[in-house]
């Protein structure tokens, strides 16, 4: 392989993993708190896109106003989610939570399939994500650094959220032990809500840039990168949100690495991605940052 | 300051509390005595909203506090130091005293008072960068207090500070205690499975027997009591 072709692999590996890292940190961080996998975290990365989508295609809002009000709604709807399937069955056995976040994943991908159509839309770039650029003989396209410095800028803001402020503290005294934080005067319910409002955003803006790399959406689009999203979370560690960043990057350049390598096992990417992945968990079963405990948010 | 009149509690299908009535006087030591099982956390434990009681009455400074949950008690004035310390190990020392500040709003003073709770306990202020799982019970001890002091409580209660420690050290746990309600007249709700220290440091305690008060009175009466001498502070 040259090294061009090397690099053009790499950024583009790069780029997949971002989104996997920005999407899988709504399920560690959910995780972290209530010890729920939210499988309906998945379809947060779908009415991401189909509202960015209908906010630029339906209601020609420039996409600089359109992409930051889908990330809102978007929001709203996982907060809702929260408040109407979740929090009410907080004090029940874990498995009836774990039901209902299927349940809401059915219901959100059968309530886009109903309103916004089972036919895959095209998804319209803004015209200065979609130039070819060229650096010496690798050329890309001008949304690979564009998701990855997103990604980048993104993360940051998390990462001082939880460890500078105060809602962010609260936010990592929760994930050890709710009833004592409720003693330190927190308001747990409200902190619980903003996990999901945060993680709920990044699936979002994770789903629009999906859109921007992969530029067809359908109401299914958010199941594959939803439960790769999940398995970069639990191979990061799932709770620790440096370890869900990092579980991303590695699936996404482990996927697309192996078929640059390997051309001829294109057919079997996924197959073999994973095999990967489960020896890796044979090896380290709590991931890659799961020793870290005192991360853990 | 806090008064409790017929508390009934059920938990678990457990009549735990069975009419309790209690009063804790603005600027005293109150001390719960009784044995494992008597119902002493679950009054605490009613008092911060973890619990709901299905009967009685909880008033603070006037105003009820049943149906607070655990968050509205502790801005009413309410700290609680749980039993077994409980404190957040994936969290460093400051920053467990600063959520421990989570309902005031005052930065500077917030530091200023972190730097208290250190002048008060120094063992943590060497380790304030490490995380609170890496510290001594003691220590763990030193900044459940420490925690529970920087809501700037009008009401301290505590639940077995003791409990785990070394003799020497749950002493010093206690003096602490006795200090501060005599330099800030601090008032305190202490549960102590040692008796007797409690009984030294308290103005008055209640003892608990399977969820009702079974005796009461000045901690200097009940110390020299013949049946509480026997029963609770093991002198025969």
């Amino acid at each position: 392989m040259t090294i061009e072709s090397f690099l053009q692999n790499l950024s583009n590996g790069i780029s997949l993993g971002a989104l996997y890292a920005l999407i899988s940190i709504g399920y560690t961080m959910v995780y972290g708190i209530l010890r729920l996998i939210n499988f309906a975290h998945g379809d947060l990365v779908m009415l991401g896109a189909y509202f960015a989508f209908y906010g630029v295609a339906m209601f020609v809002l420039p996409w600089w106003l359109a992409f930051p009000l889908a990330i809102l709604f978007t929001t709203l709807i996982g907060i809702v989610i929260e408040k109407a399937a979740y929090k009410p069955l907080r004090e029940f056995p874990r498995i009836n939570l774990f039901a209902a976040a299927v349940a809401v994943a059915f219901l959100l991908e059968n309530l886009a399939i109903v309103i916004f159509g089972g036919r895959p839309k095209a998804f319209a770039r803004p015209a200065f994500l979609d130039q070819l650029l060229k650096i010496g003989n690798i050329s890309f396209v001008s949304y690979t650094p564009v998701i990855i410095i997103t990604t980048i800028v993104l993360c940051t803001v998390l990462i001082l959220i939880i460890s500078r402020t105060k809602a962010g503290i609260a936010m990592r005294a929760l994930s050890k032990d709710i009833e004592t934080t409720g003693l330190m005067g927190v308001d747990t319910n409200r902190i619980i809500m903003f996990a999901f409002m945060l993680g709920s955003a990044l699936a979002a803006a994770g789903g629009i840039l999906w859109a921007i790399k992969f530029p067809q959406i359908n109401p299914l689009m958010g199941v594959m990168p939803g439960l790769k999203a999940f398995i970069a979370a639990v191979l990061g560690g799932i709770g620790n949100v440096w370890g869900a960043m990092i579980g991303g990057l590695l699936l996404g350049v482990v996927e697309i690495m192996l078929v640059a390598f390997f051309p001829q096992l294109a057919g079997y990417r996924d197959a073999f991605a994973y095999t990967i992945l489960i020896v890796l968990l044979l090896f380290r079963p709590n991931g890659i940052m799961g020793e870290v405990q005192a991360e853990k948010v | 300051m806090l008064k409790i009149e017929n508390l009934h509690v059920y938990y678990g299908g457990i009549h735990a509390l069975q009419s309790i009535s209690l009063q804790v006087p603005e600027g005293k030591i109150i001390s719960l005595l009784g044995a494992n099982g008597a119902g002493k956390s679950t009054t605490l434990r009613t008092i911060m909203g973890i619990v709901k009681p299905s009967e009685g009455r909880i008033e603070f400074l006037g105003e009820s506090l049943v149906g607070l949950k655990s968050f509205q008690v502790v801005m009413k004035g309410i700290a609680l130091a749980p039993e077994g310390r409980r404190v957040f190990t994936n969290l460093t020392v400051t920053e467990n005293l600063a959520l421990g500040a989570y309902i005031r709003s005052e930065k500077a003073q917030i530091r200023e008072d972190i730097e208290e709770i250190y002048s008060l306990f120094p063992r943590l202020k060497e380790r304030e960068k490490q995380s609170a799982g890496t510290l001594s019970g003691g220590e763990q001890q030193m900044l459940a207090l420490g925690r529970a002091l920087m809501s700037k409580p009008k009401l301290l209660m505590i639940d077995e500070p003791s409990l785990g420690l070394a003799p020497v050290l749950s002493q010093g746990v206690l003096s602490k205690l006795k200090e501060l309600n005599q330099t800030r007249g601090q008032t305190i709700l202490l549960i102590e499975q040692n008796a007797r220290a409690a009984l030294s440091i308290a103005d008055y305690a209640y003892i608990l027997e399977t969820g009702i008060v079974k005796l009461e009175g000045p901690a200097a009466e009940l110390a020299s009591d013949d049946a509480v001498r026997r029963t609770y502070l093991g002198i025969h």
